[in-house]
């Protein structure tokens, strides 16, 4: 099971590394979804998967009987997701913003902040 | 003493949320200045129980550590919140006079608040992933402010800004589930002996996952292009509070993790951070070196000055440590003032190009005193405070027997006396082209005395800690020794378990 998440998490975050180089800014937010979704992935797996035990303690014992799957990564995951979640609202509506503003998506273009010719 | 640990975070928290309130009426600013005060008081009566206590340890929810989380304060923590405050006073002030109204309708105080709470939220949490989320509350608000007003610059930038801090985010993410996995803990105390048995290579590849998602937020060499990309395009009052302490959260985390945590094979990671610190610190001041305008000349600056700090760091001598917490504390001081000047003069002189503003000398001649105080004290004049925090660091690293460093540090300083100088000559020397003599009586008397006063308050500390270094030096080799021997802090966090 682990060997196939390292796969998928490995997988996800090669097509983002290429998404990310490329020369379009919304390629680039793809390319961020992406990787924070494989990083989430990897705190998952890092809790260890157990198949099938959901973390409940029986009625009127102190701690759970035999092997549950590990609450907290999934508790931390969803923290992660919430926050992206949020990021990438911002980093959309940004990337939206600078297509109206400045009429381009290559970051190559976008050279308004520091330009070129400085000296000039 | 938990209510204690939280008020700092919990203060500019409510603060946001009442000046969100009130972002369409004048009261919002004042809000934020009697919320920044209030921050103040408690960040002294904070600093005051961890000089009388020692370290200072709360758990959230009483859930015991390392289950819950858990809030810390040694001295560094006490220090960077006291600085926090100290700052946040200060631009909440400046910013009755630089940030227009319109700014302020769109929530610009709130923004601010919440930068402020990420900020010491950071500086104050024993738990890594609390650690994230204080970064995350502070990058989201950073956002918000860089590209409040919209203009073309300021998105362009923003974007820069917002790519590279949120690529660091992840790696940061992706560091925390690796090491939780490997180690089952998150809690920095706990991690501090549970690495021991952790896999000695594995946990040096960890260790570099966090130095390169702490090095974004640091703005260290080659992870620095988004800083001068951005910080020269908000409002003054915003790039202010960004220079003095968003990078230096990333220098604090680093400083942190990699005392308590990531000791285990200093030989290559520490080593890393020499080659790093001394690359900073070049190629930033030969960044500065190439620009022509104030504000630009300045973001070099900070990556430049954040090099010294790394490089007490990567030293990790008692001497080191000492000079890296009294550089920082020194370095947010002067780098806000300095931003705060430079707003001044675009307000004035009607630009921070250098070519096409001058005599601001003749004809602002306090605002040139002001201005002399923080720049030389960047440039490390005796007797200010950034002749102590460089003299400490170069002595540490000749101690060390680490000529080369020592020397890149000196030649590095002696280059920042060039950019000061660029700029005291061209902005407050030659005569304006076009021939206007620039006076601060063109400001209103309210906005006069909202920019000076906080200018004039943050160099009088400069002056102060350099005419008085030794308390400060004493109290930073205190922090030092915490650092270097977590053993208190653990304690502090863990109680009474092994």
């Amino acid at each position: 099971m682990e060997f196939l998440f390292a796969i998928t998490i490995g997988v996800l975050v090669a097509s983002s590394v290429y998404l990310m180089l490329s020369n379009h800014l919304l390629r680039f937010i793809f390319g961020l979804v992406l990787i924070s979704n494989a990083a989430n992935l990897t705190i998952f797996v890092a809790g260890r998967l157990t198949d099938g035990a959901p973390p409940l303690i029986p009625e009127g014992a102190d701690a759970p009987l035999g092997d549950i799957a590990n609450a907290l990564p999934q508790a931390l995951v969803l923290t992660a997701i919430v926050i992206g979640f949020g990021l990438f609202a911002f980093a959309i509506v940004l990337v939206f913003r600078a297509w109206t503003s400045l009429n381009s998506l290559t970051p190559d273009d976008m050279r308004l902040a520091e330009p070129e010719e400085a000296h000039k | 003493m938990s209510w204690l640990l939280a008020l700092p975070v919990v203060i500019p928290f409510l603060t946001a949320v009442f000046a969100f309130l009130t972002r369409q009426s004048p009261l919002g600013r004042w809000v934020s200045v009697g919320g920044s005060t209030v921050l103040l008081v408690a960040s002294i009566v904070l600093m005051n129980a961890v000089l009388r206590e020692g370290v200072i340890a709360g758990q959230m929810g009483q859930w015991p550590a390392p289950f819950g989380i858990t809030l810390v304060a040694d001295l560094l923590s006490a220090v960077m919140v006291l600085i926090t405050a100290i700052v946040a006073v200060a631009v909440s002030i400046y910013a009755i006079a630089d940030v227009d109204e319109g700014m302020e309708r769109l929530g610009y105080h709130a923004l601010f608040n919440m930068l402020i709470a990420g900020v010491v939220g950071a500086f104050i949490t024993g738990d890594l992933f609390n650690l994230y989320v204080w970064f995350e509350v502070m990058l989201i608000a950073s956002f918000g402010l860089l590209v409040l007003g919209g203009r073309p610059e300021q998105i362009d930038g923003g974007v820069k800004y917002v790519a590279l801090n949120l690529v660091s985010t992840i790696m940061f993410l992706t560091g925390i589930g690796l090491l939780y996995g490997m180690t089952g803990t998150l809690n920095m105390a706990d991690l501090a002996s549970a690495v021991d048995t952790a896999d000695q290579r594995l946990l040096t590849v960890i260790a570099v996952l966090f130095m390169i998602a702490f090095g974004v937020k640091a703005a260290v060499f080659p992870l620095f292009f988004w800083l001068p990309a951005s910080y020269h395009t908000p409002a003054f009052a915003v790039s202010a509070v960004f220079a003095g302490l968003l990078t230096k959260v990333g220098v604090y985390a680093l400083l942190r993790t990699f005392t308590l945590i990531f000791d285990h094979d200093t030989a290559f990671t520490h080593t890393i951070l020499l080659w790093v610190a001394g690359l900073t610190m070049v190629v930033g001041v030969l960044g500065a070196a190439a620009q022509t305008d104030m504000r630009k000349i300045l973001s070099f600056h900070i990556v430049s000055q954040i090099g010294y700090m790394i490089l007490g760091l990567a030293l990790l001598t008692p001497l080191a440590i000492l000079g890296a917490v009294f550089y920082l504390v020194h370095h947010i001081i002067v780098k806000a003032n300095l931003f705060l000047i430079a707003g001044v003069a675009q307000r004035i002189a009607g630009s921070t190009e250098l070519a096409r503003i001058g005599g601001l000398y003749k004809s602002a001649p306090f605002l040139a005193i002001l201005f002399l105080v923080p720049a030389f004290s960047l440039a490390g004049f005796p007797p200010l405070s950034g002749f102590w925090a460089k003299f400490l660091l170069v002595k540490a690293a000749l101690d060390d027997q680490g000529w080369i460093i020592a020397g890149i540090a000196l030649a590095v300083g002696l280059l920042t006396i060039y950019s000061m100088t660029k700029i005291w000559a061209q902005a407050f020397w030659e005569p304006h082209p076009d021939g206007v003599e620039p006076t601060l009586s063109t400001l209103s008397s309210r906005d006069r005395a909202a920019m000076l006063v906080p200018i004039a308050g943050l160099a009088a500390l400069t002056v102060f800690i350099g005419v008085m270094p030794d308390p400060f030096v004493e109290f930073a080799r205190a922090s030092a020794e915490q650092l270097l021997d977590p053993s208190a802090y653990i304690a502090a966090v863990l109680g009474d378990q092994p």
